[in-house]
C-alpha cells in the first residue's frame, strides 16, 4: 500500500468515525458535553500538528549544528593534499 | 580488535567539472584508505568535463596506479543515477560508497561508515546531517529552514526511517545498490529520497551515521524557487508511488 492510500484509509476511518458520532441522527447521539468536544475535534487536531509542526522545525532549526571545525580542518586538509601532490608530479 | 575481513570498497565518483576538486578528493580518499588499511578502488565517471576534468584525472592515475583509479568516462552529462550503473560495471569491491566530489563529503567519515556497517550487519551506511554531531558548516538561516522544513515534510508523508533523505554520502553493499538502482526512477536529489525509501520497502536494514557537510559552493548556487518546487513534486510523486 502507497502512502498515499494509508493516509487516505487513514483519513477515511477516522473520518467515518467522527461521522457517525458527531452527525448522528437525534436518537443515535451520543451525550452533549462529548457532542460539544466532538464537533470541532478535525479543527483543533489540525491546528495542533499546525503548531507541533512549527515547534519540532524551529527547534531543530535552533541546534542545526555548525561545522566550524570541519571547515578549519579542510582547509588544513586541501593546503597537505596540493604540496602532497605537487610533490607526487601533478600539474594543475 | 576483530579481524580485518576481505572486504574492498569501491567509490564511485561522478565528476563534472571539478577539476580543482578531484584530486582533493582523490588524495583525501587515498590517505584515509591507507591510514585504515581499507582495500580500495576510486571510479571517476567523467561526463565529459569541458574544464579539463579528464586530464587531471589521467595523472591521478598515473600517480596511484591504475588498479586504485579507475577511469570510466562518458560522452556527455547523462545524469547521476545513469552514471552509478555505469560506475558499478566495473566495481570489484563487496562494498560501493557514493559521495560528492566537491569537498562537503569528507572521506574520513567512510572508515565510520564500514565500522557502523559491521556493527549491525547494515545493508546500507547512510550519512546524516541532522543528527547526533553532524551538521553543516556554509548554511545560512534561510537555508537551513528550508532544509530542516524539507526534511520534516519527508518524515511526516514518507516515514522512511532514515533522518537524512537528500543526503548523498553513503555507504552500500554491492548487491543492495544493484538491485535499488534497477528500481529507482526519479532524478537528481529525489533519486537519493527513492533509494532510500525502495530500500525500506525491500527490506533492507539502514544505519546512520553523523558527518559534517561542509559547503563551499552555496554562495555561487543559492536554493532557487525551481529546485524546491522539484523537490515537491518528486516528494509527492513518492508519496503517491510507494
Amino acid at each position: 500500500m502507497t502512502k498515499l492510500a494509508q493516509w487516505l484509509c487513514g483519513l477515511a476511518l477516522l473520518g467515518s468515525a467522527w461521522a457517525a458520532l458527531a452527525l448522528a441522527p437525534p436518537g443515535l447521539q451520543p451525550p452533549a458535553p462529548l457532542r460539544q468536544a466532538l464537533l470541532p475535534l478535525p479543527v483543533y487536531l489540525l491546528v495542533a500538528f499546525g503548531c507541533y509542526s512549527l515547534a519540532t522545525v524551529g527547534y531543530r532549526l535552533a541546534t542545526f549544528n555548525d561545522c566550524e571545525e570541519a571547515a578549519a580542518e579542510l582547509q588544513e586538509h586541501i593546503r597537505a593534499a596540493r604540496a602532497d601532490l605537487r610533490r607526487r608530479g601533478l600539474r594543475l | 580488535m576483530a579481524a580485518r575481513g576481505p572486504e574492498r570498497l569501491s567509490v564511485l565518483l561522478p565528476t563534472y567539472n571539478e577539476r580543482d576538486n578531484l584530486p582533493l578528493v582523490v588524495w583525501l580518499l587515498a590517505r584515509t584508505f591507507s591510514d585504515s588499511g581499507i582495500d580500495f578502488e576510486i571510479i571517476i565517471i567523467d561526463d565529459g568535463s569541458p574544464d579539463g576534468t579528464q586530464e587531471v584525472a589521467q595523472q591521478l592515475e598515473k600517480i596511484y596506479g591504475s588498479d586504485k583509479i579507475l577511469l570510466r568516462p562518458r560522452a556527455k552529462k547523462l545524469g547521476l543515477g545513469t552514471a552509478y550503473i555505469h560506475g558499478m560495471k566495473y566495481a570489484t569491491g563487496n562494498f560501493i560508497v557514493i559521495m560528492d566530489a566537491d569537498l562537503s563529503h569528507h572521506p574520513k567519515f567512510i572508515p565510520e561508515f564500514l565500522r557502523k556497517q559491521k556493527e549491525g550487519n547494515f545493508d546500507i551506511v547512510s550519512g546524516t546531517r541532522y543528527k547526533g554531531n553532524g551538521g553543516v558548516y556554509g548554511w545560512d538561516l534561510k537555508r537551513k529552514l528550508i532544509s530542516r522544513g524539507a526534511n520534516f515534510l519527508t518524515q511526516v508523508l514518507l516515514r522512511p526511517g532514515a533522518s537524512d533523505l537528500t543526503g548523498s554520502f553513503r555507504l552500500y553493499r554491492k548487491e543492495v545498490l544493484e538491485k535499488l538502482m534497477e528500481q529507482c526512477v526519479s532524478k537528481g536529489y529525489v533519486f537519493q529520497m527513492e533509494m532510500i525509501v525502495r530500500a525500506r520497502q525491500l527490506g533492507f536494514t539502514i544505519g546512520e551515521v553523523p558527518i559534517s557537510f561542509v559547503d563551499r559552493v552555496y554562495g555561487e548556487s543559492k536554493l532557487g524557487g525551481n529546485e524546491i518546487v522539484s523537490f515537491l513534486k518528486g516528494l509527492l510523486t513518492l508519496f503517491a508511488t510507494t
